[in-house]
Formats: structure tokens, sequence, C-alpha cells
């Protein structure tokens, strides 16, 4: 059965732990000094184990500390895993609960899940320089850069291989029988005589065991799961209401909250007036808390009446008030003070002859995921815990100790199921927000739930941007493109909040443009970094989501300059191989080149984000009640798809998201507060304006994540199909504020 | 207020403008329904009352008395699950999973209404709901499928 291989111990080791009726198995990683603080909650000694696997009497549960916040993180461990356990996917449980508390007692690091989210990846993608910093900081938690990811791709079937053949020997030991005359199948050993012995049962005695390191892996030829389609092991819990997020959580003597905090993001509270709703029904109490007050009471809509009943006066924003304001300061930005990076440079852009200059903006974006922010805290004694839904939970456990005044061991995370983040639950502070609460009650877990209008004014926005392009052509091709691109950085706002300094040039400001594979004689990108307007984050994608548009929409506008065919000239300008697959794949995909009736238009992007290249076509009709969206073609090169369902999901989620964002949503500024408060204001895709998307995976031997990556051409893909069906070019998001959708 | 909920009559003590939608879920536990937005934009608290989807949020207690109350629940559970939740299995359509209950409440009644609904009929009616993960094209291949099973049976 496959090709014997020996694992290489310079780089990792498999290794078990006995708990309570079971065991363990997951890496052990020698502790090495680290200057650190954050580490200094790891458990003493001279290793630390993470584990992957836990077996006991109750089954086979897989363990990982970070939560799946809806791109299929759990379903893919667990098809590694269970490849080489010989189990069933069906056999295996997820639990997301921090490990070292429940089960492990000190001989475990809560290092975090080895495989990452795409979301996950985000902060510590954001590049070089402020980017070294956070994948330092982060890598604890944010397991960063695409190195990682083939790493755990062999760690985690190594670990369910070990675990395997230390059961078969514990199995060998408990009967007698040598290992070579046992097998394994669906989560039973298999005596000669055909007789069984679960997992389960030879969990306590394999604890006892070394375990065994000689193992083989699958030949990928014998895989039973991976690139398999699989039964995701949540979609029956997820069809039938019965999966338990965060905002579902159910305590003994728990408290409902809410919290209302200054609008203006940052602002502080001068003063407030509670008279009111101290009054109202099942309110127990209004509780000050930094920059607003939290509302304590026995149901979440009486919170969210009551909060509604305090009066405030709020203080100013720091930072412009209105969305106007932000433009003129970015629009100054560019400028020699301001330049943050020049990655790309080539040829003399200054002295091209320029055939085009144009301006391109895109605004501010919230994340709005379904579920609003929602955290549960309990404060009792010497210890704090937290319930909820995140992606940091190691940066939570130390910034909530810092606010209680505790040692990060006191705090104990565990996360839950979230319903969608895209980067929102990079932040900590709702959770900051239910310690404050629980810190005024001791005793009592306050579960803070926030409303849909806090949300989306106290989010943390993708920033808004403008992009000053200029170019050149002759002779039917593109010669030169200089782009300069003007942002505030993500990086910046975001390691700020965590602590941390963000040094050197902030890549995202640039992502997704300066890093494109075209030759292109005179080419240049250049970053401007705007000083701090409103705080801003990681949103799907980060900076290539929105420099996809600015650079693919710019590039276009040349190609039609150069009277060349956007496709063909993309193509002659490429210079690597794959990219130049995923251009070809659309363009055969879609028919490019066969002409398209009057009021049809096809247009392409392209960008190469997060390592993944990937080519969108769209198509669009122009009919008398606006745009309307025909079809999609997506081709990507992903590298191994280890779950088929996982990756058709997250490719067209990404559309989806990139389409309907760039079609009709911003978030504006006025008097300092965001004027969209909620869905109605700020509304995505629906089902009747989603077009048919058809996916094309080239596959490779490498391992991506698939999270993000569609997302960018999606956005300069439609706005050129535009182009083409009407002869209107757009340089605004949204679209909408120029031609009508149906 | 004697509310009857999946079959189950519950007496609470409750305004009578509170939003039925939490009525179930901080009053009576029934935690499928979810909240999203409050205002009758995302669906995700959907229910149907007699049958008919309806947003939970934008329904004052007092006028669910009365009235047949199912929640994703009451429509069927992981060991007998309902043609919808079945469909939506089969396609794997959650991602997130987070709008799926108000998703499958609004299909099942759907497909109560209209037996084999045409493509443009899904998508009129499923236009209703919000899902910020894009499952989209997975909720239409799963209304077909679960309208082709409820025509068989
Ligand atoms: S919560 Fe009822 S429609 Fe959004
Ligand atoms: S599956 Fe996440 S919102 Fe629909």
């Amino acid at each position: 059965m496959g090709r014997l291989r020996t694992i290489a111990r310079r780089t990792f080791l498999i290794g078990s732990a006995a708990v309570i009726g079971g065991v363990a198995f997951g890496v052990y990683s020698y502790r090495k000094p680290a200057a650190n603080p954050l580490e200094d909650g790891l458990a003493q000694g001279a290793a630390a184990l993470t584990p992957y696997v836990k077996i006991d009497a109750d089954g086979i549960t897989l363990i990982t500390p970070r939560a799946d916040v809806g791109q299929g993180a759990y379903m893919v461990q667990a098809a590694l895993i269970a490849e080489e356990l010989d189990v069933r996917l069906d056999q295996i449980t997820a639990d997301p609960g921090v490990p070292s508390a429940a089960y492990y007692n000190g001989t475990v690091a809560a290092e975090g899940f080895p495989l990452a989210a795409t979301d996950d990846r985000l902060i510590a993608r954001t590049g070089r320089g402020a980017a070294d910093v956070a994948g330092k900081l982060l890598g604890l938690q944010l397991t960063g850069g695409s190195s990682t990811v083939p790493d755990a791709f062999e760690k985690l079937r190594v670990a369910g291989a070990v675990a395997r053949a230390t059961l078969l020997k514990a199995a060998s030991e408990e009967t007698g029988v040598p290992v070579e005359q046992l097998s394994t199948r669906d989560g039973v050993v298999v005596l000669p005589d055909e007789s069984t012995l679960a997992y389960t049962a030879l969990a306590a005695r394999a604890a006892g065991i070394a375990p065994v390191q000689e193992v083989a892996l699958k030949d990928p030829s014998d895989w039973r799961y991976i690139g398999k389609e699989m039964q995701r092991i949540d979609i029956v819990a997820k069809s039938t209401g019965t999966q338990e997020y965060g905002i579902d959580l159910k305590m003994d003597g728990m408290v409902h909250a809410t919290v209302k905090c200054n609008p203006r993001m940052g602002g502080e509270m001068i003063s407030f007036d509670a008279t009111e709703a101290e009054a109202m029904r099942g309110v127990k109490r209004v509780v000050p808390i930094t920059g607003g007050v939290g509302v304590l009471a026995d149901n979440t809509w009486r919170a969210f009446q009551a909060a509604d009943a305090v009066t405030f006066e709020w203080g100013e924003a720091p930072y412009p008030a209105t969305t106007d304001a932000m433009w003129e300061e970015v629009g100054a930005s560019f400028s020699a003070e301001r330049q943050d990076s020049r990655f790309k440079d080539d040829g003399d852009v200054d002295a091209m002859e320029i055939a085009l200059a144009a301006e391109y903006r895109i605004p501010h974006l919230a994340h709005a995921p379904l579920e609003p922010m929602t955290a549960t805290v309990l404060v009792d004694g010497g210890r704090l815990d937290i319930w909820t839904g995140t992606q940091i939970p190691r940066f939570m456990q130390v910034n909530a100790a810092k606010l209680a005044g505790l040692d990060a061991a006191q705090v104990y995370v565990h996360v839950l199921v979230s319903g969608g983040s895209f980067g929102r639950r990079l932040e900590d502070d709702y959770v900051l927000q239910a310690v404050e609460l629980a810190m005024a009650e001791p005793g009592v877990p306050i579960k803070l739930t926030w409303s849909r209008e806090e949300d989306m004014t106290h989010d943390f926005p993708r920033p808004l941007q403008m992009a000053r392009a200029r170019g050149a052509v002759s002779d039917g091709q593109v010669t030169g493109f200089d782009l300069g691109i003007a942002a505030p950085s993500v990086a910046a706002s975001q390691l700020g909040r965590l602590g941390q300094p963000a040094m050197g040039p902030d890549v995202a400001i640039v992502a997704g443009a300066w890093d494109q594979p075209y030759n292109i004689p005179n080419y240049r990108v250049t970053g401007y970094r705007v000083p701090p307007l409103v705080p801003v984050s990681s949103w799907r994608s980060v900076g290539a989501s929105g420099n996809g548009f600015l650079h693919e929409g710019f590039l276009d506008e040349l190609i039609h300059a150069a009277g060349a065919d956007p496709l063909k000239e993309r193509l002659r300008l490429c210079w690597h191989e794959p990219s130049r697959r995923v251009l070809e794949a659309v363009g055969e995909m879609s028919n490019w080149g066969e002409a398209l009736p009057e009021g049809r238009g096809r247009g392409v992007a392209f960008t190469l984000s997060f390592g993944v290249p990937t080519a969108e076509v769209v198509e669009v009709t122009a009919t008398d009640r606006g745009i309307r969206l025909d079809k999609v073609y997506v081709a990507c090169e992903v590298g191994r798809v280890i779950d088929p369902v996982n990756f058709d999901n997250q490719v067209k989620g990404g559309v989806i998201w990139g389409l309907g964002h760039a079609m009709m949503s911003e978030l504006t500024y006025s008097d300092g507060m965001v004027e969209q408060t909620n869905y109605d204001g700020y509304p995505g895709l629906r089902i009747y304006q989603t077009p048919q998307i058809e996916v094309r995976a080239l596959e490779t031997d490498a391992l991506r994540g698939i999270g993000e990556p569609s997302v960018p051409p999606a956005a300069p893909a439609l706005a050129n199909a535009i182009f083409a069906a009407t002869g209107q070019r757009i340089r605004e998001l949204p679209l909408n504020k120029s031609v009508d959708f149906v | 207020m004697k509310l009857t909920v999946n079959g189950t009559e519950h007496e609470v003590d409750v305004e009578e403008d509170m939003p039925l939608l939490w009525v179930l879920r901080d009053e009576l536990g029934i935690t499928g329904p979810k909240y999203g937005c409050g205002i009758a934009q995302c669906g995700a608290c959907t229910v149907h009352l007699d049958g008919v989807a309806a947003k939970s949020c934008q329904v004052w207690a007092v006028d669910a008395e009365g009235v047949e109350v199912t929640t994703i629940e009451g429509l069927g559970t992981p060991d007998a699950l309902h043609a919808v939740q079945a469909a939506w299995v089969e396609h794997q359509v959650a991602q997130c999973g987070y709008c799926q209950s108000g998703q499958i409440m609004l299909a099942a009644s759907l497909l109560a209404d209209t037996p084999s609904p045409s493509d443009a009929e899904i998508d009129d009616a499923m236009s209703a709901n919000l899902c910020r993960c894009g499952t989209y094209p997975r909720i239409r291949a799963a209304v077909k499928t679960a309208a082709a099973k409820l025509q068989e049976a």
C-alpha cells in the first residue's frame, strides 16, 4: 500500500499524549527560547504537543483550536487525517475548543491550527517589511505564508498515519497477534479471524506506547478522500438549524447584553443618560464601557430597545468627518513624502509618450458577516472564560488578560463556529467589550450580541483607494503603464490595535498590482500611504481586492487604446506560464473571440493573488432595465484540490462577493459616522442577480488557499464587460453610481 | 400569551410587540431562526406561520398567538430530514451556514405553494433572503432537487 517513507525528523515529529480515557496525537515541537511575551502562556517543559486528533471512549475527535468561519477548514483537516488514520469522515467530530485547558494540562501548546484558513493568512500575507513583524507575531496563531501549507498537508497525514500505526501496535500487544497480521478498516483494527477491535477501545493502551514513527503514507492513487467529493462534516447540522454559533450559546444564569458605542469610531463618550433605559422591562444594568455603554438585560431584544433609549453626548471623530474630506486627503497623497513603495519600476515611464491618463476610485467596504459580532464572557475568581467565533484566539487571550489584570494562562478561549467573517473576526474589539461587561458582573456569564446597526457602524472597513494611472501604446501594443495607488495602511491600522509597530512599506497598498506577471517595457507601480483615516482592516483578499480593479481596469483601457484584443494582448504581455494557462482556459470556456449580438459584451480580467493566478470572463447584456449579468467563467491554478465541493463553493462565493460589492456596496461617512447602518443601505448580491458561474481548476501538486483569489478579478471583469457592451468606461466603484443593474 | 411552536404550546410572558424571533430565541431557547438584521432585509429569521414563510423579526409576539409557528427545528431533524433539508445536504449548500435555516424555510414554503417552480420563480422567491457567503448557485440546484423529490412523494 503505497511507498514507504520515513518522516524527516528535522522538520517535525509526531508525538502523543495521554488524555482522560484515551490518547491524542499531534506535532511534537521543541520549545525554543523566545523573547516574545506571547509565548509565556506555553506550558513549562522542554517540548509541547499540538494535538490534531484525540481518540477516547467517546470517539475520534479532530482538534482545531481554530474556528471554521464558513470556509470549510474542518473538512479539509478531517480529510487529511482520515485518509491515513483509516476512518470514515462521519466517524470524526470536530472540536474547536482550545485543547490545552480541556484535556492536556500543561503538556500542550496552543500553537494553532496548522493549515491556515485562507482568511487567517490575511495579515501575514500583506507583505514584506511590516508583514515580517506581523508574520512573526501572528505566526503563533495565524499560520502565515504559503510555505506552511504544504507542510501542514504532510503533517496532518503523517499524524493520521502515526496514530494508525500506534493503534495497530496497541492491538498487537493486546491480542498477541503480530502487527503484520493486522489491518485496519473504518476505525477498527481487524484481526486474522475477522474479529475487530475499535480504535476507541485501544486508545488507552496506545497512550502508553511510544508513537510508531516509521510509517507509510498512501500513494495518491490510493486516496479515498483527498480530491474526492465528500460530505462536509457540518453539513447536516447546518441544514437542520442545529449548528450552534456564538450567538446561540446558552449557559445557566446567563445575562444578555448589547452595547452602544460612539458611532464615530474611536471617539469618546462625553456623557450619557440611562434613566429611561434602566427603568425598562427586563433591564438589569447599564454599564459604561470604553467609548459607550453596555446594557445588561434578560433578553437580547430588551437590551437592544434599552440601548436605543440611552441618550448620549458623543466626542468628535478622530478622523476627517466626511467621505469627501477623506477623498481630499487621499488625493493629496500622491507626493514624494507619502511615497510608500515602488516595488516595480521597469523601463522609463517618465520618458514615454502618454496615450491615456485616468483616475480610479474604490470605496470603503464593510465585512458585514451575517452573524453579527457576539461574545460570551465569564469572569470568576482568578479565571476568565471567553466563548466566541474568532480567528485570533491567542491575541484575544493576551488582550483580555491585560484588560482584566490577569495572566494569559488564566484566560480560556473557547472558539465557536461563526456565521461568516471575511476578515472581520481578525479583530477582538467586541470580545474586549464583553470582558468589560463581565468584569462589572463577576460570576455571571454575559452574552454580548451586537445589533446589525452596531455592527455596520463599528466595522473596521476595507480602506478607500485612489489610483492615478497613465500609459502608452504603440503599434497595437501596450508599451507603458504607470500606476500610482494611494490608500491608508491596513497593516499599520491593524497592528496598531494589536499594540505592534508596523515597519517598512505596506505591501497591501499595491498587492495585486505591482506583482502581476506582465512584461510591459515601461512599467511602474508606486504605493502612496495616506495618513490614517478611519481605522481599517483586512477584507477578503485584502489589498488585491481593490487593486485588481485599479490595475485590470486601466490595463483594459490601454489595450483598447492600442486597438488590441483584451485577452490576446494580456496573453502577449504575460510571461508566467501558469497565468497564461488560466487566461487561455477562460478564453476557451467563454468562446472568447466569437462575436456577441449587439448590446452584449464580454470582459476579461486577471489577478495573481495569494499565489493563485485567476482569470475571469464576465458576460453581460445591456437591457432596457439595466445591465444583466449572464455568465461568469473562472479559471484558476490552485494547486491540489483536497475537497472539490468546498473548492467550488469558495471560488463561486468569492466571485459573488467580488461582483456584489463592485455593483452596489460602499460605506460613506457623514459627521464622522457610517451612513449605511444595515443591509438596506449596504445590500449584497441576491440570487436573482447571480449569474451562472463556471469554474475550472488547473491542478498542480502545490497546495494553496482558495477563499480569496477569485475576488479581485471579478470587479474589473464586470466593468470591462460593461465597456464592451455599452462603450461606457467606469472608473469608480460601486458601479451602480454609473449604471443601473437589472 | 400562548404560542404554539413546532406543535408544542408555550406560555410566554412578553411584551406584545416583542418580535417573535426574540421570543423564540431568548424566551424559548429555539435558536434555529437567526438574527441578521432585524429589519426584514436578510431573512435569516424566516419561520412558517401556518405553513407560510414569514420573517420572524417582523412579527409581533401577539400576532403569533393562535397561529402554528414552525421553525427549522420543526421542519425536520438530523434523523428525519425534510425533503428540502435532504436536498440541502445532498448539494452541500452551506458555507458558514448562518443564513441557511432561513433559506430552507423559505424554500419549503415556496415548494408548498409552487410545487414545480421555474428558474425565474425560484430566483424571485429566494431573493427575499440574503447569503453573504454566496451559496446561491447551490441553493438553485437544491430547490430543484427538493421539488423533484416532493413531487415523487
Ligand atoms: S433578521 Fe429578520 S430579516 Fe433579517
Ligand atoms: S452560508 Fe454564510 S451567509 Fe449563507
